[in-house]
């Protein structure tokens, strides 16, 4: 296998054939090409749709309310349903052992932020300190809201990273005092959101001063929840999904909304929505998986068939080489080394080229639901060994057979 | 040198069985230069390719240098062949992807020989067969005639006991076959034990002795006076 003589005799056989070794690399390369781009494009799938969850704690239940839509208990519809502070209250008490983390949000859609010269419009919500970990934030700056910042009251913001820059550009805007709708609260914190740029356009206070400063007395906007997760997958998702209906019919007891209203109460369970799209991915990643191992398979097809043409055109100089005194074995071995040869080479240039283009291309991709699309480098290079294990096998039954050949019948070949 | 008794050989085509050989007897001594002659279907090349371990005879021995010749497994027909036998065939059989060097070359490839070894023995029989000029061309770059001195310098590589030609110069038109001769006698002259099958007389009369063979039996063999190719050419 490593003599230098049988080295020599394989390269000038290549370099005399030059059209059948490209062929045969061909086949191979691309093979292998379209199965790591493929794997890739999988992978980058599923990076984006993870990523588009990111956005909030993946396992986060928000509950918000709205219009009635159906008359119940003498109650017409188009009443706008609010949830108050005691909501809240009762549900944290009575899950208290479930919850990890609990929020409830009051809301201005458009609030005025002022600094200096620079002013802006934003929405200020009025949270909880654990919404942070339910909009999945990390502070680039100083603190988030604290529950004692929630008990005294206090006017303080913490601003997200594009609020920053738009009022306050390069400047340090811990500790600065800033207008909202005309009243001045603290900066404490910077904070910035995976969900990017329209997640970092809001600015969080306490709830209380948000109810009491901007007259909200103790209403609620918005629920936001996150439970403690079970041991597996499938008993959270099931505690998730119970949680929701609970306090989905809890509300609408409490609120006097008719159990068949799909509009008044609303309960969002980003878990449910992830398994969904988390079992769309795995069937892509599977097709994806389907459509490579065929091509595998074709290029395997592909390559048996260009051994047997090989063999098939060699058997005369076979017979010759009989003639002249190769020994069976030598034969076969001269027909894989060149075979294993080719494909191995061909095999890492298809691998080698469409790894390159990833590196090159994977990176700058901003596409939606697809991003940063990657292969597993072992499995890329077992697809490479099965291949060219393939290739030896296929070659080796022609060989095999036209190493045992009469050399007088290889002779009499055209 | 080649001791043959009794040898039969038939072919299986279909349902009909081809008696080929019939019970050839014959010997050849050290640097005799043999014909062996007959029409077409007589069994010459048969009996050839069987001396040449390209074929296996059903019944019979085959003596080759006082080797006996039986029970081959294919490894051992192949040392053989290397070691016994040089062939030249009527339709050269190079290949064609390789050099006039690198196929002279080839049956000390399988000796086991060095490239630098291989390729300066190649050159000094590609001088001796005077195509030292062209040992880089390939094999379609050749005439017919520079082909089969390729041929039967690449025979004469790995020095063997006994060349063996079939129809050498069937291929070649008259002025080319005498050349061929030509170097095919020097090469006796200088001890080597020769076979050529032919069905051409005046081929057959630049050998010493003719073998005539008719329907896979010996019918004629007589030693004869060498008609020198030299004087025709």
């Amino acid at each position: 296998m490593f003599s230098l003589e049988r080295w020599q005799e394989i390269f000038e056989t290549i370099r005399k054939n030059k059209l059948r070794t490209f062929l045969t690399g061909l086949s191979v390369a691309s093979g292998i090409f379209i199965l790591v781009i493929l794997l890739a494009l999988g992978q980058g799938m599923q990076n984006g749709i993870a990523k588009e969850f990111e956005r909030d704690a993946t396992n986060r239940i928000s509950v918000w309310s709205g219009v009635t839509s159906v008359e119940y208990k003498g109650l017409n519809p188009g009443r706008f349903v609010e949830m108050t502070n005691a909501d809240y209250n009762y549900l944290i008490e009575k899950y208290e052992d479930n919850l990890e983390f609990k929020s409830a949000v009051y809301r201005i859609w458009s609030g005025n932020l002022t600094y200096g010269k620079e002013t802006g419009s934003y929405r200020v919500e009025g949270v909880y300190p654990d919404y942070q970990f339910l909009e999945n934030e990390s502070m680039v700056n100083g603190r988030y809201i604290n529950y004692s910042d929630h008990d005294d009251k206090t006017k303080v913001v913490v601003i997200g990273n594009k609020v920053k820059q738009d009022l306050f550009g390069k400047q340090d805007a811990l500790g600065k005092l800033i207008q909202v709708n005309g009243i001045n609260f603290y900066v404490v914190g910077v904070y910035s959101d995976p969900g990017g740029e329209r997640e970092e356009t809001r600015v969080f206070v306490p709830i209380s001063t948000a109810q009491r400063v901007f007259g909200g007395s103790d209403k609620v906007r918005n629920l936001g929840f996150t439970l403690k997760p079970k041991a597996n997958f499938e008993a959270t998702l099931a505690q998730s999904i119970n949680f929701s209906n609970e306090i989905e019919s809890f509300l609408k007891e409490r609120h006097l909304v008719a159990p068949d209203d799909t509009s008044a109460i609303n309960i969002n369970n980003t878990l449910e929505e992830a398994k969904r799209f988390y079992d769309l991915i795995g069937m892509i990643k599977l097709f994806f998986w389907g459509v490579g191992i065929f091509t595998i398979i074709a290029g395997v097809v592909g390559v048996s068939n260009i051994m047997l043409i090989i063999v098939k055109e060699r058997t005369k100089e076979i017979g010759i080489r009989k003639a002249l005194g190769a020994e069976p074995w030598s034969i076969v071995s001269m027909i894989l080394h060149e075979s294993i040869f080719v494909t191995a080479i061909a095999g890492f240039s298809g691998l080698l080229f469409s790894m390159t283009l990833l590196e090159l291309i994977g990176p700058n991709l901003q596409m939606d639901y697809i991003r940063n699309p990657t292969v597993n480098f072992n499995v890329a290079i077992t697809t490479v060994f099965i291949l060219v294990l393939a290739g030896a096998l296929a070659g080796f039954v022609p060989a095999w057979r036209a190493a045992r050949i009469k050399p007088i019948a290889a002779l009499r070949e055209e | 040198m080649i001791t043959i008794k009794d040898l039969h050989k038939s072919y299986t085509m279909g349902a009909n069985s081809l008696h080929v050989l019939k019970g050839i007897n014959f010997s050849v001594e050290e640097g005799e230069l043999v014909s062996i002659m007959g029409s077409s279907g007589s069994g010459k090349s048969t009996l050839l390719n069987i001396l040449g371990m390209l074929d296996e005879a059903d019944e019979g021995s085959y003596t080759l240098d006082g080797t006996p010749i039986k029970n081959l497994n294919e490894k051992i027909a192949a040392r053989y062949r290397n070691k016994f036998l040089g062939f030249i065939f009527q339709s050269f059989n190079l290949i064609n992807y390789k050099s006039a060097l690198d196929n002279v070359g080839m049956p000390l490839y399988y000796q086991g020989m060095k490239r630098a070894e291989r390729t300066d023995k190649a050159m000094a029989y590609l001088e001796k067969v005077g195509l030292a000029n062209w040992a880089h061309h390939m094999p379609n770059e050749l005439s017919g005639g520079q082909k089969q001195r390729v041929a039967i310098a690449r025979a004469l590589a790995s020095d063997p006991k006994v060349l063996l030609a079939d129809e050498p110069t069937g291929a070649l038109d008259t002025k080319t076959s005498y050349e061929v001769m030509k170097l095919i006698q020097g090469i006796n002259d200088e001890g080597k034990t020769i076979l050529v099958v032919t069905h051409e007389d005046d081929i057959a009369h630049m050998t010493k002795r003719i073998v005539n063979l008719k329907d896979g039996l010996i019918i004629d063999d007589t030693k004869i006076n060498q008609v020198r190719a030299a004087s025709h050419v």
